[in-house]
């Protein structure tokens, strides 16, 4: 049999982020077509090993389980230390991260460690001839590459929300790894997290977004979004364009576009937005996006499943108020 | 206080991106190329830094073919004291670039390295953290905002859904994102200074790259999107259409 196939899940505060399950999903997925199993990682405060079972659910075969006090939460070193032990003296032949504020930060690091290049970013997977074929986004979105990675392990990270995530329970067996025991040596010290969205979702990782642009006029108009946004439940995130992050009426973490973070939810909602160029190569691989412009002629209509030409005071209300009494009945 | 800016000669985003007939690169013709957009912001943060202290030096430095010459005398009009072009042809893979800088930087003595946190081409968002792995310094990456302050590097570092302080001893490598440090346009001062600093030229000892490109493809067409219709009376209609037609509510 051939080499097996690894994930590194994320954890926030013990329990398993929700994107974890869409790699695992993948990872199995890649692991079938190659004859192999698939493996993940857990890193994380002790007790995290609970997560197992869910990882199981969607497709591990196995489990290795690294827990320490000083690994409860994201550490550049200490969990690039960890990763390492994990992949010492088993060969795998890819190792997958997703593309998160985490995998972003660790996928480069593990990869200089052991002279492998790396994609990140990845919406597509395939086995072909035995190697793993990546798709990913380059210019923004403006076209797709397809690549192969010679040399093993293959790390790639993938993108949130454009793999499904489906349960196909595996074994699951936990196999527990000691800790590498570095900490004194760790140069970072990470001091600790200011919220900025309270509980809400990152625009990156959110099902549904509603965004926000220049039309809306003033920060103090957010609350339409913000009613919105709640309305359709906790799945939904607030987007913005670069114009009103730049006017300081939102925060950069919402930015969506070139220079802000490129999202693919299943629904997207524009609301005052033109749809230049660089906010299009962030969002145009939602699954279905709805524009509400007065301007007929913006060119987000263009790339807009379903448009509203109105009114974004008039329409988005309405819509609020629609979607409520939906999910209400 | 010196500080290294590591830079990359881009396609200007306005670009529309057509696919050469190789099928696997794009064309160039036509194309305007500028100082990826993340790199500014890392100049910037440099130049404010340096200027804040009184003293020190930035130098740029990139992996390029001649012509990114121009990017490098673009930062020198905004102000660097001095640039480095290793001379090579840059691929997808990250780490080979990142050998190129690594061996460069390795002898710079720089108590501050300064990446972009992504390359608006390739959007690898790679190259910065693998060259600190090289390199063996610590490094923090996308960080919005940082202040040196006694021998480390004090970042903020956006994460999702908030932002995580974390301090690095120096010399230190971080990766700047879009927060605190809108470019600033070079004076006819400064474009007219650039032209008598510094630019040197070396080969870049780039290792081989090992990520082929099979096929570079436009992005699947959207279909025909329709108009539902005009105002508030259009709502009934489109949550109908989110809901029975695209299943998205
Ligand atoms: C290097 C670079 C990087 C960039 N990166 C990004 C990026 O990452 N993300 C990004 O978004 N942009 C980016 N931009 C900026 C981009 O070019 C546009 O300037 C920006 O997206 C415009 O924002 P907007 O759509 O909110 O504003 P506008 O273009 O001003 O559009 C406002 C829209 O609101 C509509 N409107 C007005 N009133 C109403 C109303 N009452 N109801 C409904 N609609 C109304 C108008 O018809 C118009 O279409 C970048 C630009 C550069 C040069
Ligand atoms: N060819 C290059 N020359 C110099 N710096 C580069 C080069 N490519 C990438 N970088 C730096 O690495 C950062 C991340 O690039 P990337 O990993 O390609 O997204 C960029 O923002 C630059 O700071």
């Amino acid at each position: 049999m051939g080499a097996n196939v690894l994930i590194v899940a994320e954890q926030r505060d013990g329990a398993l982020r929700r994107t974890s399950r869409e790699v695992m999903t993948a990872a199995r997925g890649i692991a079938d077509a190659l004859g192999v199993e698939a493996h993940a990682l857990l890193i994380g405060a002790p007790g995290v090993a609970g997560q197992a079972a869910e990882l199981g659910r969607f497709g591990a075969d196995r489990v290795k389980v690294i827990e320490a006090d000083a690994l409860g939460r994201y550490h550049p070193e200490g969990y690039t230390d960890a990763l390492a032990r994990a992949l010492e003296g088993e060969g795998y032949a890819a190792v997958f991260f997703t593309a998160s504020a985490q995998g972003k930060d660790l996928a480069p690091r593990i990869a200089a460690r052991l002279d492998v290049p790396l994609a990140t970013d990845a919406t597509g997977l395939a086995v072909e001839d035995g190697a793993v074929v990546v798709t990913r986004p380059v210019y923004a979105g403006k076209a797709f590459a397809q690549v192969v990675l010679e040399a093993t392990p293959c790390l790639v990270s993938l993108r949130p929300n454009v793999f499904p995530a489906e349960e196909n329970p595996r074994a699951g067996t936990v196999e527990t790894l000691e800790a590498p025991a570095s900490e004194g040596a760790w140069r970072l010290e990470v001091r600790g997290v200011a919220k900025t969205a309270g509980e809400k979702l990152d625009v990156a990782e959110a099902p549904v977004v509603v965004s926000g642009g220049r039309g809306l006029r003033g920060p103090e108009n957010w609350t339409l979004l913000e009613e919105l946004c709640d309305a359709i439940g906790p799945r939904c995130a607030l987007g913005a364009s670069r114009a009103v992050v730049d006017a300081g009426w939102r925060p950069h973490a919402e930015q969506v576009g070139q220079t802000g973070k490129t999202v693919a939810p299943q629904l997207y909602i524009a609301v005052g937005i033109s749809g230049a160029i660089q906010h299009l190569a962030g969002m145009r691989t939602a699954g279905t996006i709805v524009a509400i412009n007065k301007d007929p002629d913006a060119p987000i209509f263009k790339v807009a499943d379903y448009g509203i030409v109105g009114d974004a005071f008039e329409v988005v209300p309405r819509l609020a108020a629609e979607i409520r009494k939906l999910r209400e009945s | 206080m010196k500080s290294v800016v590591c830079i990359k000669r881009v396609p200007d985003t306005e670009t529309r991106i057509r696919i050469a007939g190789d099928g696997t690169s794009i064309e160039t013709a036509g194309v305007k190329y500028v100082i990826s957009p993340y790199d500014e912001f890392a100049i910037e943060a440099a130049l404010r830094l340096k200027e804040a202290r009184g003293e020190g030096e930035v130098a740029v430095v990139t992996v390029g073919d001649a012509a990114a010459g121009e990017q490098l005398r673009s930062a020198l009009a905004m102000g660097a004291d001095r640039a480095v072009l290793l001379k090579g042809e840059t691929t997808m893979d990250g780490l080979a670039t990142a050998r190129a800088l690594a061996a460069e930087l390795g002898a710079a003595e720089a108590d501050l390295i300064l990446f972009g946190m992504k390359a608006v081409d390739d959007d690898q968002q790679q190259v910065g953290a693998m060259t600190a792995e090289l390199l063996g310094l610590p490094c923090v990456t996308g960080v919005a905002k940082f202040e040196v302050q006694e021998g480390g590097v004090v970042c903020q570092r956006e994460i999702e859904g908030g932002v995580e302080e974390v301090r690095a001893p120096l010399p230190a490598v971080v990766t700047v994102t879009k927060g605190e440090y809108e470019p600033r346009y070079p004076s006819l001062k400064g474009i007219m200074a650039a032209k008598r600093k510094p630019l040197e030229e070396k080969e870049a000892q780039l290792g081989a790259s090992r990520i082929r490109v099979r096929a570079l493809r436009y992005p699947p067409e959207r279909p025909e999107g329709r108009i539902v219709g005009e105002g508030a009376e259009a709502v009934s209609e489109l949550v109908r259409l989110l809901r029975e037609e695209a299943k998205a509510l």
